[in-house]
């Protein structure tokens, strides 16, 4: 693992040199603080919490985290950078790890960068801290989640537009799979163990317990796992040369 | 220091490489010639270890390259064909990526690395641009200094003279023929008059096997008096 330190630094560092890092973090920002002000009715609703800020993150990751992972292996191969990059000394999981990390933390970044609404909390009125760090962690965690799948997909193809449309396409999955609405739809044809069962696979209902200031090692455990998983798939899928 | 043995790639049904053999000592510059599509990358990706063969071995310092992929890695510098590099780095801060991955990484001993390549490969006055807005000549100047940063006992060049305006031709094959005493070289060109220029030993490849292995003045003296790209195209046409 020695050679994760240079590759993450390039990595998070990249997103920096280029307009990506710029144009992603205000989009994000605008995004995820105009919901929480104009959909959830973050000051109406007269609650010291940030619930109407997080409750649009499954939604809001569906299609910005694809637009961060859509870059992270397409780019390469359109480059031709991958093959600098598999000639040098540097295993396959190193690489993949460096550059899992690198986006995760970019989109850590992201996340915390909404501190002035618990700046803002603060001011107006009590709100419950534990509860706010428990969704921060959650949101990070799912972001990570999400970040996997779409560094699998961006794996898969060298071009971009492809593997955005794959990413929001498995993420949209995995999100609606704990929608209530399309549970019930599953319900009318598949028994009802098997859709409860697949309602476990959801990035909702595992969220959920980390806005209500829970950190539940269940949910912990099924977006590490759920990553974990990608990962490795994303190795074998790059080792296929 | 290199070895090929019976290397052989197939991509789905056609068969890119087919059972190439051949060894290349220190000291040695191989040229590696052949029409486009021949496998003169294919055998290169191979050696590299980007690509894994479908059949066949890699051997660079005694080790196999599909079993300690990064002990051969170490001990090579590839130049691959479109000279890849990061676009949105400088060339100062892709040297310095590079010197860090290749395990120098204390600050003093990296600044030294990337001196050097500087140097070697003049270039001082764009080291602060991002590569993205360099020329042509100068992208290939830069994927040769990432090759040499660690100053490997083995070097593998795909069209390194490619693109490049005469005089920066002439100055890369002198940069390659001072390197060439205590390194195993190969590369690979379109231009034949590189070859008789360069190297001490010539393989001419096509449809992915060998068909020529000798001295350039041997490959010379099969016509007297004819064109090397006549006695090329015989070889490799007919």
């Amino acid at each position: 693992m020695r050679q994760v330190p240079p590759l993450f630094q390039r990595e998070f560092l990249g997103y920096f040199r280029s307009p990506v890092a710029y144009v992603f973090l205000s989009i994000f920002l605008l995004a995820s603080v105009g919901l929480a002000f104009f959909v959830g009715q973050f000051f109406k609703a007269g609650n010291a919490s940030l619930e109407s800020y997080f409750v649009f993150h499954p939604w809001l990751f569906l299609f910005l985290i694809p637009a961060v992972g859509m870059r992270l292996w397409a780019e390469e191969k359109r480059a031709g950078t991958i093959e600098l990059l598999f000639t040098l000394p540097v295993s396959t999981v190193e690489t993949v790890l460096a550059k899992f990390l690198a986006g995760w933390a970019f989109l850590a970044v992201a996340i915390l960068l909404s501190f002035p609404l618990v700046v803002t909390v603060y001011w107006l009125g009590e709100p419950d801290g534990g509860v706010m760090v428990a969704s921060y962690v959650g949101s990070i965690l799912m972001a990570g989640a999400y970040l996997s799948v779409c560094a699998l997909t961006s794996a898969m193809t060298k071009n971009q537009v492809i593997s955005f449309v794959l990413s929001v396409v498995a993420c949209l999955v995995l999100v609606f799979l704990g929608w209530n609405v399309f549970s019930e739809l599953l319900a009318s044809v598949l028994p009802v163990w098997l859709v409860d069962l697949l309602a476990n696979f959801s990035f909702t209902t595992h969220f959920d317990a980390f806005t209500k200031g829970v950190i539940d090692p269940k949910d912990v455990m099924f977006f590490l796992s759920l990553g974990a998983f990608c990962l490795c798939l994303n190795v074998m899928v790059l080792d296929r040369r | 220091m290199i070895e090929v043995t019976a290397l052989c790639k197939n991509y789905g049904p056609v068969r890119a490489v087919d059972g190439v053999t051949f060894r290349v000592q220190r000291g040695e510059i191989l040229g590696f010639l052949g029409p486009n599509g021949a496998g003169k990358s294919t055998t290169m990706k191979m050696i590299t270890g980007f690509l894994a063969p479908t059949s066949g071995s890699v051997q660079v310092g005694g080790h196999e390259v599909t079993k300690e992929p990064l002990e051969v890695k170490r001990r090579l510098g590839y130049l691959a064909e479109s000279a890849p590099a990061y676009p949105e780095m400088t060339v100062e801060e892709f040297l310095e990526f590079i010197a860090a991955i290749r395990g120098y990484r204390k600050r003093a001993e990296a600044r030294e690395r990337v001196e050097r390549v500087v140097r070697l490969c003049h270039l001082a006055e764009v080291r602060r641009q991002t590569i993205e807005t360099l020329s042509k000549g100068y992208r290939q100047r830069v994927g040769f200094a990432q090759a040499l940063l660690h100053d490997p006992p083995g070097l593998i060049l795909d069209e390194p003279t490619d693109g490049l305006d005469p005089n920066q031709k002439n100055e890369v094959r002198s940069l390659i023929r001072s390197m060439a005493p205590d390194k195993a070289i190969i590369l690979s060109t379109h231009i034949l008059e590189e070859v008789e220029a360069l190297c001490t030993r010539v393989i001419i490849i096509a449809r992915g096997r060998i068909v020529v292995d000798e001295a350039p003045e041997a490959l010379r003296a099969r016509r007297p008096g004819a064109r090397l790209d006549e006695i090329f195209r015989e070889l490799t046409i007919g």
